[in-house]
């Protein structure tokens, strides 16, 4: 029943925002001065051409009406236009590319594999990676293992993606030849051809994010060790790795849980530099693409998408904190 | 359990402890100078000293759960066999196996994250491979109603935030004595509890002791607890033990002179008549006026959704000035509340706080800030109430500069006078406060809550951080400073004693309500209202035969309370 009620809650919240968020994304993009009607009307463009585009596309309106507009169109879908020239966009509609002929639901649909495809696989091995790494440098606090670790991880965190992913093809790619340089195959094709795409651009943002991971979990677990609760389980005869894999981790993992969720969020919603350096066509290269041309449609759906995925995974950070640690179940006390 | 006919059971000689510091570059300290004690069966060992002894770290190192930068010397024997020397499995096996520990503050000691039942089912199969989970189980049960827990299976099912103290610390002893050990090491076991819940676990422990045959490791600072449990006692100072008797010698005759000033420096209750009826009361001459006042006042606090807790229920309490009021409870009766709604600084649902003739509910902004310049608070942990980042000048002097519009010399010269008052060293001015001990710091609080001469002085359990030697001392400066400075003062702890050495007046809080108000010497005497002959009761006194007196008081009055309920 509680429980009920937090996810109820929760899901309220989200709409709201996600409403907000539409809002304030559209206020940007289509009341700042451009004209999507001017670039999609050809030439030569003449007044009435441009009129004509602009009440097809929907512009003819004002500015909060076409809000209001769009954000049924999310819910119910709409029609562009009218007769037969109209273009039917269904549920759910963020807005159609006129440039590109295509519903922009349509063409995030068409992204997401790739892109999920490189956030979930870097992210799973940038936890993995991180986390161990943090754990083993904070039981060598002060040894050659901690300072080389910490130094990489330093590394890590300074260095940009563009250059480590570049440094990576030209290592692995050019001079070694391990790995194809870019490009992305489909799982349902082959499988293999795709681990093997994938393994650059999930090792060039493991290596960047795992540092942040390395250094938080190494922070976590020093303090952690020195909690009560580790003597405890240590004079009751547990084993070390028992005292550590159980009693500490678990309490390490809380804070860790937090940020991995936001990170992964903000990945899905696009690569935007590695699915560049990697020639991969995600919803990042289809956003850079879209700000390359000013398809406006597509910036606002992209943009949107990006935030629900953002909300959506603050709220399985909420549930999953819920899980992890039990003082956040029953609220306050 | 087959008792073996040896007595001794752990026996440690000539142990010195020493910690190295920043990475082993700096030569290593000793803390614990050639120690050496003896545990037997079916005794307790009081290892008594107060804080930087030496006698936790002594206690732990007989398991070795040192950090790794301690280094221990010396013997450690559990029977015939060398732990100090053991390897790790071996070592393994005896914790938790063949000796049981205890810590202070149960909520820590705990993990968060697991369910008690879970944690001492952890304790069992960590010593029984074999043992399956719903035997681990039913054990965990039995263990639990063992230690007298009410509602074992739900006390398994919970999360350590979810139960009391007192709980927590009778599941922590069912963990710890699982595995039906020879030795129990329990280090300040009660230390974080109230005094009735102390009360009823020290019980438990004499009780499992004698039950479970085990010899105990007590360690504390509190003589009271000294006098109720041990059967033999050794005194540590400085890392060394300064003396070892059996507990009636140290308390009736105490050979070393540390040993004398330490049970000198204990507040002693006056005598109790639990049994006899009240006399009726002899009205003191009241004071005249009200120096600060809370009237028919309820405080809630609200958490999140509809949750909220009644903190105070209808309290009315007068301060005259110049009078030293005390307000005593246990953790959660609400006594620190009452304090806050003198100071203005929580809202009251009804009724009403008067300071200085000034309604605090009815007070615009500025008149509160004037209000609250004849207001000083000292709180219970100077390290915290203390900014780390200020010098004491400037701790002592920021009231100075939000009341008073004194020059930066006048300032100057009124600081070191606090200084002076408080009987620190001028110079201490400067230095920030981790520079300074704990009873050095409480001082710089009593000095910044004086400095604009109040009329009230709120000091809420100004000394349960500090010392039984400091408490002393800050108590002895306290009642200078209130003769001298003549500010009425409400005076808050739970410490029966103290309270009845530095208040004229007492009042007793339970469950957010005042249950007796009334002159402190008869009030602590003869109680009227049964939580605080209960209370009374379980406070332990620093001497053996009196404390044994008082121990079946209050388990007379425990189970007449029983047959009542």
């Amino acid at each position: 029943m509680r429980v009920a009620r937090f996810l109820g809650g929760r899901l309220i919240g989200m709409i709201i925002v996600l409403l907000i968020i539409t809002f304030i994304t559209y206020a940007i993009f289509y009341v700042l001065p451009s004209n999507p009607a001017q670039l999609s009307c050809g030439r030569p463009c003449t007044p009435d051409r441009l009129a004509q585009a602009k009440t097809f596309m929907g512009y003819d309106h004002p500015w909060w009406q076409q809000f209001l507009q769009y954000t049924r169109g999310i819910f119910f879908g709409r029609t562009f236009g009218a007769g037969p020239a109209a273009i039917d966009c269904s549920a759910p509609c963020f807005g159609y590319s006129f440039r590109l002929s295509t519903p922009v639901t349509q063409l995030i649909l068409d992204r997401i594999p790739v892109t999920f495809s490189i956030a979930i696989g870097a992210a799973i091995l940038w936890l993995v990676l991180g986390v161990s790494t943090g754990v083993i440098s904070a039981l060598r606090r002060g040894t050659a293992i901690d300072r080389l670790l910490m130094s990489i991880s330093m590394a890590g965190v300074s260095a940009p993606a563009y250059l480590v992913g570049l440094l990576g093809i030209l290592l692995f790619g050019f001079t070694l030849n391990m790995v194809p340089i870019g490009g992305y195959v489909p799982l349902t094709e082959s499988p293999v051809d795709w681990l093997w795409h994938l393994i650059l651009p999930w090792c060039v943002l493991a290596f960047i994010n795992a540092a942040i991971y390395t250094r938080l979990t190494r922070g976590q677990m020093l303090e952690v060790m020195t909690e009560d609760y580790i003597r405890t389980a240590r004079a009751k005869g547990l084993s070390e790795t028992r005292t550590i894999g159980r009693h500490a981790l678990r309490n390490v993992l809380i804070p860790v849980a937090t940020v991995f969720g936001l990170d992964l969020g903000g990945l899905l919603g696009g690569a935007v530099i590695t699915e560049k350096v990697f020639s991969m066509q995600g919803l990042g290269a289809l956003l850079l693409d879209a700000v390359g041309n000013l398809d406006l449609p597509v910036i606002v759906g992209v943009t949107l998408f990006s935030a629900f995925v953002i909300i959506l995974a603050n709220f399985v950070v909420d549930v999953s904190y819920g899980v992890l640690d039990p003082r956040a179940r029953t609220g306050t006390r | 359990m087959s008792a073996p006919a040896e007595p001794t059971v752990l026996q440690v000689t000539d142990l010195s402890i020493s910690f190295t510091t920043q990475g082993g570059r700096a030569a290593p300290r000793e803390v614990v100078h050639h120690v050496g004690f003896t545990l037997e069966r079916g005794r307790v060992l009081a290892l008594v000293g107060e804080s930087g002894s030496g006698k936790s770290v002594t206690a732990m190192a007989t398991l070795r759960l040192l950090p790794n930068t301690a280094q221990i010397e010396g013997s450690v024997r559990l029977g015939s066999e060398e732990l100090l020397s053991a390897p790790a499995e071996r070592l393994r096996r005896v914790r938790g196996g063949l000796i049981g520990t205890v810590f202070q503050e149960p909520m820590g000691a705990l993990n968060p994250v697991f369910t008690i039942g879970d944690q001492i089912a952890e304790s069992l199969l960590a010593h029984h491979r074999g043992l399956d989970r719903p035997a681990a189980r039913r054990r965990v049960h039995e263990l639990l109603d063992l230690v007298a827990v009410t509602d074992p299976a739900r006390v398994a099912r919970s999360f350590p935030h979810e139960l009391s103290g007192g709980q927590l610390q009778r599941a922590m002893i069912a963990m710890a004595i699982s595995n039906n050990p020879q030795a129990l090491i329990a280090d300040e076991p009660t230390t974080a509890l109230d005094v009735t819940v102390q009360a009823e676990i020290l019980a438990l422990l004499r009780d499992l002791k004698d039950r479970l045959g085990m010899a105990v490791l007590l360690i504390t600072h509190d003589m009271g607890v000294v006098a109720d449990i041990a059967d033999d006692v050794a005194v540590m100072r400085d890392g060394q033990i300064v003396e070892r008797a059996d507990v009636l010698s140290v308390f009736k005759a105490p050979q070393h002179d540390y040993t004398k000033a330490l049970l000198a420096a204990v507040p002693r209750l006056p005598s109790l008549r639990i049994a006899e009826p009240a006399p009726a009361h002899v009205r003191h001459p009241a004071r005249q006026g009200v120096a600060a006042a809370v009237e028919d006042a309820t405080i809630i606090y609200r958490g999140r959704g509809r949750h909220q807790v009644r903190a105070a229920e209808s309290v009315t309490l007068h301060i005259a000035p110049g009078e030293v009021v005390g307000l005593v409870g246990e953790s959660g009766s609400g006594k620190s509340t009452v304090g806050r709604a003198l100071a203005g600084l929580v809202q009251l649902a009804s009724g009403r706080a008067v300071l200085a003739g000034v309604d605090l509910s009815e007070a615009s902004r500025r008149t509160l800030r004037e209000v609250r310049a004849k207001l000083g608070i000292v709180f219970q942990d100077p390290a915290s109430s203390l900014n780390p980042r200020h010098t004491i000048e400037r701790s002592i002097g920021e009231p100075l500069d939000l009341h008073q519009q004194l020059s930066a010399a006048q300032r100057h010269a009124r600081v070191l006078e606090l200084l002076d008052a408080v009987q620190l060293d001028r110079a201490l001015a400067g230095r920030l406060p981790h520079e300074l001990s704990g009873g050095q710091r409480q001082r710089v609080a009593i000095a910044r809550a004086i400095s604009t001469n109040p009329d009230l002085l709120i000091a809420d359990e100004p000394t349960s951080a500090l010392d039984v030697s400091v408490q002393a001392r800050i108590l002895a400066l306290f009642g200078r400073l209130q003769a001298d400075f003549g500010f009425a003062c409400l005076f808050i702890s739970h410490d029966l004693a103290v309270v009845g050495e530095v208040t004229s007046r007492v009042a007793v809080m339970y469950r957010g309500s005042v249950v007796e108000e009334g002159p402190t010497d008869q009030t602590l005497t003869a109680p009227t209202h049964p939580y605080t002959r209960r209370l009374l009761a379980a406070a332990p006194v620093p001497d053996p035969v009196e404390q044994r007196r008082r121990r079946e008081a209050w388990l007379a009055l425990q189970q007449a309370d029983a047959a009542a309920a």
